[in-house]
């Protein structure tokens, strides 16, 4: 199915003189697709350019669409030598493909040098033309959607959530090939990122077919990423969520999907990827494989913790029948899938029923060298030709690299299994190569999901009353999955806090974003574990196993520490758990974030009791008992900061069964525990739930003394690493997306455990406090998404990438508003079954297909807009709202008419919003793009999602020194990094990139030599946004007919 | 543990309004830090000292990249590399292209060339001003010179569109300009009690009547230039002090008009001829350059010297100023009235502004 690609060249600017003799530039533009290249004329002596050229036009078919990146060249014209190069544009031409993105790329790209970083901009004009029906989506992977956003896009709707893609591509590293010997690092560089640029299309394009095979339309929370495994080659590989979504037709409506049920539900057919030689599994203990294979394909598997809640056991009742009901269905859609993962962080509503706890595993592998160069593999009935440029790569290769996978997502699954649970969420993969030595890494969180998003609609009925059943217990996420009689691991079990009827863990670690409808009291904050070890320098297989004997001993400190920064914190869950574990010569490093909540329908933590060895010597009883202290008036102080003050339930309101004796009692003690006064807390400290510490050498001491070191962020600073910050939901506009990197040399090779620890806790403590000095201007804010990357470029080196928004909020409002929920969740506890009743049969009636709050609150938002007042107050009434909306219903039924009426009368199209994104900066010709990590854009709408963004550079210079040395290179390169993203997204027509992320950031350097070298690699979507305060002034009279459901939707109300 | 790299990078562009000052005031990064510790800003926030040399380094390291683009503002304008707010945008030109009171007094009115970048040392060593504010200074005053030197049109409407300064700043650097053009003397120990702003001002009136776009600004004329033609036909006004005749009868005019309205009438009856004659050989000897370039000398020298030392009121100068150059028109046999007007318009705008102490 062929298409015509069509490329106009307007303008350049800003080049740089490359005559030294007039000052001037002699500038042409080659314009390259494929095999095709066509020039424009030579501008003679100007460094700024009217080309004007004709439109360029390829013929090509979609395939090379999909893979082929546009390529753009700006030279200087020589009469008498060869022409130089000024410098590339690389587009990606993806969203021109499908239907709903983007029609156009204009605009003014950077050009980009890999050795001099930008030179000037020039102005493109790129369309493309399909030659067929708009059916084609049907037989293409082109009219696939990809969203790197963690949850359903704000304007779809999941029709069907179909479940796991991945795929992997691999091919020989132009950098290790034998010509870079001979060619200059520009051509080399440059021929890395066109074969990157290549290979991440191919692989895209493949994961589309497979997501076509599954009668999906699109992937969410797709995350490629790359290994650069040196001399064994490049792996390029991605996973993600197939989804069937459906768009809403008004922008930025924000129905909760499962509220509609879909008519078009099939049975998803499922797609087994290609299937593979070896896939066994080594589940515990360590295991060492032997034998032939390890010459060639060493691999030990590691064994792997659950992270789950780690008490003294104490088993409870029995599970509801609904839950077997539910698990019975649910396993019937997953169980046909060979790996029911789902790389979402955030779900519909109703979509997650219950959580069990963080899976991972991880496996220590060799990489091996390419035996047989020559040989030139046709990779099935894939398009290879195009990778025989750099021929020589192993044909197995992939093959290989698949099946590592595939055994450790087998592991992933029977934990999930373990746990009881039948699939896997907010899973994600990741690798860290040091020379020969890889170590795979893959996470989730074991979860129980309402079997409707995943399959057929045929029990759709029964279903619904069930779902009723279930869904407005927003504790409901928390309830164990697994049989109490026959858990995995021990646990320490309560009833719920907060509907006392199911049982829940005392501690509870996802991967995942705290769920919107989950109760929390008082805030949340960022909880690190790091953690460093020295390992021996070795080889080989020697190497490995000393990694993988490691390897257990890391995950169980690095779980220890978060456990008790979390008991020290005074909270109960952890959410966005991502354990990172960095391998390099002569160390390795773990790093695990989080962001530490206190669940209202979990019990309240014990604290932290250190008990010593040694109780004779009275000196020491002394010290111990001062830490005690010390750490007793951490918890306190930590509960006050984070304002978590539990309310008091007494049993009567609750009406729960009646407990065994044992649990009653303990459910008194918890409430003693959560009075305010510090001095009972610590007497509350049974010795039973009581987190003990031994301290019975050095090494115990130092973990206790770096529990205390670390410093809360000064007042007005909150940071979390998941999309939102519990407990604060006032969010103001301004946001600032940033980058920080920092590189430290440990001084001496002989260094201890200790002291490598502390230099590791300083390097991130350090950064953080520089974060928050920095950005003091925004207080009150909040640092959302914080993303650490640790690695060990060199021996001595230790490299640390942050990436992080910092969104302000509105600190009055934020006192209301945790004030509201602290009554929120005690009026939910007594009046908790009325409203269950109450809600579903009042949408029944209506057959309003909506959930019932968010309905409420934008009517009461137009209401407040209408009577004029201005959006700014408006924001800060949304707490009364909260409370006032449930008792709304009659209001708003009628308000939803009117507002549709309104509609009718005047539509507000897309394409006016498509106007308005002009930032309100007039006088600047440089329109505004803002970046985020996070999902969405305070204050602001999202409508329209225009692509994915997924770009690859390489920076090198050969004059350190002269470009400010390291920090002046880097700072140079990621600001030019920022540029080119927000480039590409203006040229699209998009105002913002949401779903940010940094995923590489290799640097190198020789200072010896002057030299350094960097790659980065990033992606996100690009998107179009509309101020929320815009949008009222656009449409005064109808301030909400855009952020109404839609408008089919809103005529079946009427 | 030493820190190898330690950036930050901002999607917006992060502009510190201190450590810009201390940037632009030429201090090292060291001395900047040790200036910010000292303004108290480690008890305010309770950063550390390391915090806030990583701060520093930051932004000195932005503010250098961002130099580049300030010396040709349009190009921070449309350049994509940093995403900085309008706002900010102009707060850095116009920061960037401020000068101190004291520097700018001293390069007055010389030729903006390597020599005089020679001698920004001492000029660094006299002022208390940082070498390399200095430097940056004298090379925003070049670089200004440079690129409208040749422009037709308006000084001030150039240098505005090229550089994107405000009004203020932009009428200032026309001064600059202006002065360096014609190379005014202005560092004699005389003229030492005058400001930036008395020569500004002056160079705003001579710009505005003295120089060829005064007369038809359609024309392909220069701001920066003094009317040659009108210099020449200055000439003609010595008749005025040459002829004993006219010199009486305006002196007589003059005194009848200000009889009883002058405190100091007496002195200036008595210095009329003296004064008259300043004034007017002033003007006829600006046909030549070296006059010219004295021309604040003699100014001082003829009529603002003599004046203060007898002590007369600004009103009295003001007074006399007025009516020395309104009677002129009663002057039957003066033929040069337009000229006169066209001159002494002017420089009663100088000197009144040079008139203090």
């Amino acid at each position: 199915m062929p298409g015509k690609l069509k490329v106009k060249i307007v303008a350049g600017r800003h080049l740089p003189v490359m005559d030294r003799a007039s000052d001037l530039t002699d500038a042409f533009v080659e314009v390259k697709f494929g095999n095709t290249t066509f020039k424009t004329d030579v501008y003679l002596k100007s460094l700024n350019p009217q080309w004007n050229s004709e439109w360029f036009k390829f013929e090509v078919d979609d395939e090379d669409l999909q893979d082929e990146p546009l390529q753009i060249t700006v030279l200087d014209h020589d009469t008498y030598s060869a022409n130089d190069a000024i410098g590339k544009v690389y587009i990606d031409i993806d969203p021109l493909l499908y239907s709903e993105a983007a029609t156009v790329i204009s605009g003014w790209f950077p050009i980009y040098d890999t050795i001099h970083g930008i030179r000037g901009e020039i102005n493109v004009v790129v369309k493309v033309d399909l030659f067929n029906d708009l059916n084609r989506f049907r037989q293409s992977s082109c009219g696939v959607k990809f969203f790197c956003t963690t949850s359903i896009p704000k304007c779809y709707r999941a029709v069907i959530i179909h479940g796991f893609v991945e795929e992997l591509v691999v091919n020989e590293d132009p950098e290790y090939q034998w010509i870079d010997r001979i060619r200059t690092p520009r051509a080399s560089n440059e021929a890395r990122q066109r074969l990157i640029s290549l290979m991440s299309g191919e692989l895209q394009r493949k994961i589309g077919l497979k997501v076509l095979e599954m009668r999906g339309n699109a992937v969410v929370g797709y995350l490629q990423c790359f290994d650069l495994e040196g001399e064994s080659g490049l792996v390029v590989r991605a996973i993600g969520t197939a989804c069937t979504l459906d768009k809403l037709s008004s922008p930025a409506a924000f129905l909760p999907a499962c509220n509609s049920p879909s008519k078009e539900m099939k049975e998803s057919p499922l797609v087994h990827p290609p299937s593979h030689g070896c896939r066994s599994t080594h589940n515990s203990p360590i295991h060492t494989a032997t034998g032939s294979r390890l010459t060639q394909n060493f691999s030990v598997s590691v064994p792997t913790l659950i992270y789950t809640g780690m008490g003294s056991g104490s088993a409870g009742k029995e599970g509801g029948p609904f839950k077997a009901l539910l698990r019975q269905q649910t396993q019937s859609a997953l169980e046909q899938r060979e790996f029911p993962f789902f790389t979402l962080t955030a779900f519909p509503p109703g979509f997650l029923v219950h959580v069990g706890g963080v899976v991972s595993a991880r496996s220590v592998k060799l990489l091996d060298r390419i035996h047989n160069p020559a040989f030139v593999g046709i990779m099935g009935n894939t398009r290879s030709y195009k990778l025989l440029d750099w021929n020589s790569f192993n044909s197995d290769e992939p093959e290989t690299r698949d099946a590592w996978w595939a055994e450790i997502r087998q592991e992933i699954k029977s934990h999930a299994k373990a746990l009881g649970c039948h699939a896997v969420v907010g899973y994600s993969e990741s690798t860290s190569i040091c020379e020969e030595v890889c170590i795979l890494s893959a996470s989730g969180t074991a979860a129980v999901l309402n079997p409707r998003f995943l399959q057929d609609g045929t029990v759709e009925g029964c279903l619904e009353q069930r779902l009723e059943e279930n869904l407005p217990t927003r504790c409901g996420f928390c309830h164990i999955p697994y049989d109490e009689l026959n858990m995995p691991f021990p646990a320490h079990l309560t009833y719920c806090y907060n509907c006392r009827k199911q049982k829940v863990p005392d501690v509870l670690f996802t991967t995942i974003d705290l769920p919107t409808d989950a109760t929390v009291i008082g805030k949340g904050c960022l909880i690190q574990a790091r953690l460093c070890r020295l390992k021996k320098k070795a080889q080989a297989e020697a190497n490995a196993t000393a990694i993988s004997n490691l390897l257990p001993f890391m995950e169980y400190e690095v779980h220890t520490q978060l456990m008790n920064k979390l008991k020290l914190k005074g909270m109960n869950a952890l959410f966005g758990l991502r354990i990172q574990i960095t391998v390099g010569e002569n160390m390795l490093m773990g790093l695990a974030s989080a962001t530490g909540v206190y669940l209202a329908a979990l019990p309240t933590p014990g604290g932290i009791q250190i008990a010593g060895k040694t109780p004779n010597d009275g000196s020491y009883e002394q010290h111990i008992s001062h830490m005690q202290k010390k750490i007793n008036d951490t918890i306190a102080k930590n509960k006050e900061l984070y304002e978590i003050n539990p309310p008091e339930i007494s049993e009567e309101i609750i009406g729960s069964p009646i407990p065994e004796p044992r649990q009653r009692s303990r459910l008194l003690r918890s409430q003693s525990e959560s009075s305010d006064e510090v001095t009972e807390l610590d007497l509350s400290h049974g010795k039973k739930d009581a987190f003990v510490l031994e301290i019975d050498d050095t090494d115990a001491m130092e973990d206790v003394h770096s529990l205390l070191t670390d410093v809360p962020p000064p007042s007005g600073f909150y940071s979390c690493n998941t999309e939102i910050m519990p407990g604060i939901n006032n969010w103001t506009s301004e946001i600032q997306m940033f980058t920080s990197v920092r590189v430290i040399r440990l001084s001496s090779l002989n260094l201890t455990n200790q002291a490598l620890n502390k230099n590791f806790n300083d390097l991130c403590e350090n950064l953080l406090k520089s974060l928050y000095f920095k950005l003091r201007s925004m207080i009150p804010c909040c640092l959302c998404h914080v993303n650490f990357t640790v690695s060990l470029p060199e021996d001595e080196l230790i490299q640390v990438t942050v990436t992080a928004v910092a969104i302000t909020f509105d600190k009055n409002q934020a006192l209301q508003t945790t004030k509201t929920h602290v009554e929120k969740s005690l009026q939910r506890a007594s009046t908790d079954n009325e409203e269950l009743l109450q809600f579903p049969l009042e949408l029944c009636s209506d057959s309003l297909p909506s959930h019932p709050l968010p309905p409420a609150k934008e009517h009461l938002e137009s209401a407040s807009s209408n009577s004029g007042i201005p959006a700014a107050q408006r924001d800060r009434c949304s707490s009364w709202i909260e409370l006032i909306k449930l008792k709304a219903q009659t209001i708003r039924r009628g308000s939803i008419k009117t507002t549709v009426t309104v509609e009718k009368a005047s539509p507000v199209g897309d394409g006016n919003f498509r106007n308005r994104p002009a930032p309100p900066c007039a006088n600047s010709t440089v329109g505004v793009v803002k970046m985020t990590p996070l999902s969405f854009i305070p204050g602001a709408k999202i409508t329209k999602y225009l692509g994915i963004i997924n770009m690859f550079f390489i920076r090198e210079t050969t004059s350190l020194r002269e470009e400010g040395g390291v920090s002046g290179f880097l700072h140079a390169f990621i600001a030019e990094v920022f540029a080119m993203v927000r480039a590409h997204v203006a040229a699209l027509g998009g105002n913002a990139v949401v779903s940010y992320i940094m995923k590489q950031c290799v640097f190198m350097e020789n200072p010896n030599k002057n030299q350094a070298q960097c790659l980065i690699n990033v992606s996100g979507d690009a998107v179009v946004f509309v101020r929320e305060s815009d949008l009222e002034v656009v449409s005064t009279q109808q301030p909400t007919a855009n952020c109404q459901s839609s408008g089919t939707e809103g005529e079946v109300t009427t | 543990m030493t820190s190898e790299l330690d950036i930050f990078v901002g999607n917006t562009t992060l502009i510190d309004e201190d450590v810009y000052r201390l940037w632009l005031d030429g201090y090292s990064v060291t001395d900047a830090v040790a200036l910010r510790v000292r303004s108290g800003i480690l008890e305010q926030t309770g950063a550390t000292a390391a915090v806030l040399q990583s701060d520093t380094m930051d932004h000195y390291r932005t503010f250098h990249m961002l130099e580049r683009l300030l010396h040709a503002p349009p190009k921070l304008l449309h350049q994509l590399i940093f995403q900085i707010p309008p706002s900010r945008q102009a707060l850095l030109i116009e920061r960037y292209y401020a000068f101190d009171e004291a520097f700018v007094r001293e390069v007055l009115g010389k030729k903006l060339s390597k020599g005089t970048k020679k001698d920004l040392d001492d000029i660094s060593t006299k002022t208390g001003i940082t070498l390399k504010s200095c430097r940056r200074q004298f090379d925003n005053f070049k670089r200004v010179f440079k690129v409208v030197e040749e422009m037709r049109g308006s000084l001030v409407d150039n240098i505005q569109q090229h550089f994107l300064l405000s009004d203020r700043l932009a009428r200032d650097y026309a001064a600059i300009v202006f002065f360096a053009n014609n190379r005014f003397e202005t560092g004699k120990k005389k003229l030492q009690y005058l400001s930036f702003g008395d020569f500004a001002f002056c160079a705003e009136l001579m710009i505005q009547n003295w120089t060829l776009g005064a007369v038809d600004s359609q024309m392909d004329d220069m701001d920066m230039d003094l009317d040659k033609e009108f210099l020449q036909d200055l000439k003609e006004l010595k008749v005025l002090v040459a002829d004993k005749d006219l010199l009486d009868l305006h002196k007589s005019l003059v005194c009848t008009a200000l009889r009883g309205k002058l405190g100091v009438f007496s002195e200036m009856e008595a210095n009329f001829k003296n004064l008259s004659r300043g004034l007017v050989n002033v003007a006829a000897k600006l046909t030549h350059n070296k006059d010219v370039r004295d021309l604040f000398v003699d100014l001082v020298e003829k009529f603002v010297e003599p004046c203060r030392s007898d002590h007369w009121p600004l009103s009295d100068v003001r007074f006399f100023l007025s009516q020395y150059a309104a009677s002129v028109h009663s002057l039957d046999g003066f033929r040069h009235q337009t000229l006169w007007d066209r001159y002494m318009g002017t420089l009663r705008g100088c000197l009144l502004r040079l008139y203090h102490d």
